[in-house]
């Protein structure tokens, strides 16, 4: 059977019929072919899936698509500007190299952002603890940590 | 996954109704353990009822002498809500050691407790404060709710609208986690109140439960050193690649005096 699922994402409005065991992240890849959203472990443990939902990062691939039904939804497609300029986070990871591979990377961001917004000025230990739901298997985390404490001063200053 | 029929009931008369129809018709609150469950094909329910849409399963009220805790509401809520950090900090504090801040932001309260996980951590709280499980149909005390590995008092058909949650004098939880799950391998709730002393592990055995003998030793004086000398037996405790019987045992005594020293703060 299939169900009717709204919502906006990166601030359009969308409607679509879905199986009623349709994932979130399978919804926004698959069928919105948004496919900055990664799917890498499917188990909730490595935050690639991450995505912001009314404005917390959340992780799509533990999620059925119909729990997004009216929700904000923004993937990594939807964190620059329109023209092309970098979101301050993002900014800072190329700045601060913070991706080797680049597959966590869009998970890492929309956590670090929706972090940022209430840790203007994170210490390390916060942001290693921020990170706890996400995983990089190329780089380690020094380089993503840096971005994301100049990232969160980055996105206070812009304010 | 397995096919199912999805439903959004608006109220929850509406979800009793869908849920008392069967065991196949699964309650879906925040769904970060039932989700990932059906995905493994561990659960395959027939009916999905999502909770998501009723307003009034969520929200936090704090009176002087206790917090109620709306079943809906996620753990990232309780984390930061400043009634609960002024009130019983060490349930904000636990709240926010659950999982990782992307699935505290899903999870909740009555999903938490309905699913009973083993290594859970809010059991270890509603059990050590001595809390109050509101359903559709009654008050149940912590001390009656819990009932074994993944099972509760909770009835076909009832659901968990909200927790009541007694302010203590001093509380505090402490966990040895799964360094890669963030689930507890061990944690202890502490709390003294003027009912008395209460420690609450989880983590350890198949279901959360109590220690009296540390209840008893912090009765007499809430100090580390009370709880120093209490050795938690071995049997019937957990053994699994994380950890064995016999060290979980240990760190249950180990977790405790953090806890006591952790409440002193």
């Amino acid at each position: 059977m299939a169900v009717r699922v709204s919502f906006k994402v990166n601030g359009k409005s969308v409607s679509s019929e879905v199986e009623e065991r349709t994932l979130l992240v399978s919804l926004i890849r698959d069928t919105l072919r948004l496919t900055g959203t990664h799917v890498g472990c499917d188990t909730a443990q490595c935050g690639a899936c991450t995505v912001m939902m009314n404005g917390r990062a959340v992780k799509s691939c533990s999620m059925l698509a119909m729990q997004a039904e009216g929700a904000e939804i923004t993937t990594i497609e939807g964190v620059a500007k329109p023209d092309g300029t970098l979101h301050p986070m993002q900014a800072a990871f190329k700045e601060h190299h913070g991706l080797q591979c680049g597959f966590c990377t869009p998970g890492m961001v929309i956590n670090a952002i929706d972090f940022a917004k209430g840790n203007p000025n994170p210490t390390e230990q916060d942001v290693r603890e921020a990170l706890e739901g996400n995983l990089c298997r190329c780089t380690g985390y020094h380089n993503i940590v840096k971005s994301i404490m100049a990232g969160a001063k980055a996105m206070a200053a812009a304010k | 996954m397995h096919p199912f029929i999805y439903h959004r009931p608006a109220n929850v008369n509406d979800a009793v109704t869908l849920a008392a129809k069967g065991p196949d018709h699964k309650l879906l609150a925040g769904g970060q353990s039932l989700v990932q469950a059906m995905k493994l094909r561990l659960s395959s329910p027939s009916d999905v009822i999502d909770l998501g849409s009723i307003k009034d399963l969520s929200g936090i009220k704090a009176s002087g002498s206790e917090v109620t805790i709306g079943a809906m509401t996620r753990h990232a809520e309780v984390e930061k809500s400043p009634e609960v950090r002024k009130a019983i900090p060490a349930l904000a504090a636990l709240a926010g050691q659950i999982g990782d801040r992307q699935v505290r932001a899903m999870g909740t309260l009555g999903g938490a407790l309905a699913n009973n996980d083993p290594a859970a951590d809010y059991p270890a709280a509603v059990l050590g404060l001595g809390a109050t499980i509101v359903t559709n149909k009654r008050r149940i005390p912590a001390d009656e709710f819990f009932k074994g590995l993944f099972e509760t008092a909770l009835a076909q058909g009832e659901l968990i609208t909200s927790v009541v949650f007694p302010v203590p004098k001093r509380a505090a939880y402490t966990k040895f986690k799964n360094q890669a799950s963030r689930f507890a391998i061990v944690g202890v709730f502490v709390a003294e109140s003027s009912s008395g002393v209460r420690v609450a592990v989880t983590g350890a055995g198949p279901c959360v439960f109590r220690q009296k003998d540390m209840e008893k030793a912090l009765a007499a004086k809430f100090s580390p050193e009370s709880v120093a000398g209490v050795k938690q037996a071995a049997s019937g405790l957990n053994s699994d690649l994380h950890a064995g019987a016999e060290y979980r045992a240990h760190l249950v005594t180990v977790m405790a005096k953090r806890a006591v020293e952790n409440a002193l703060k």
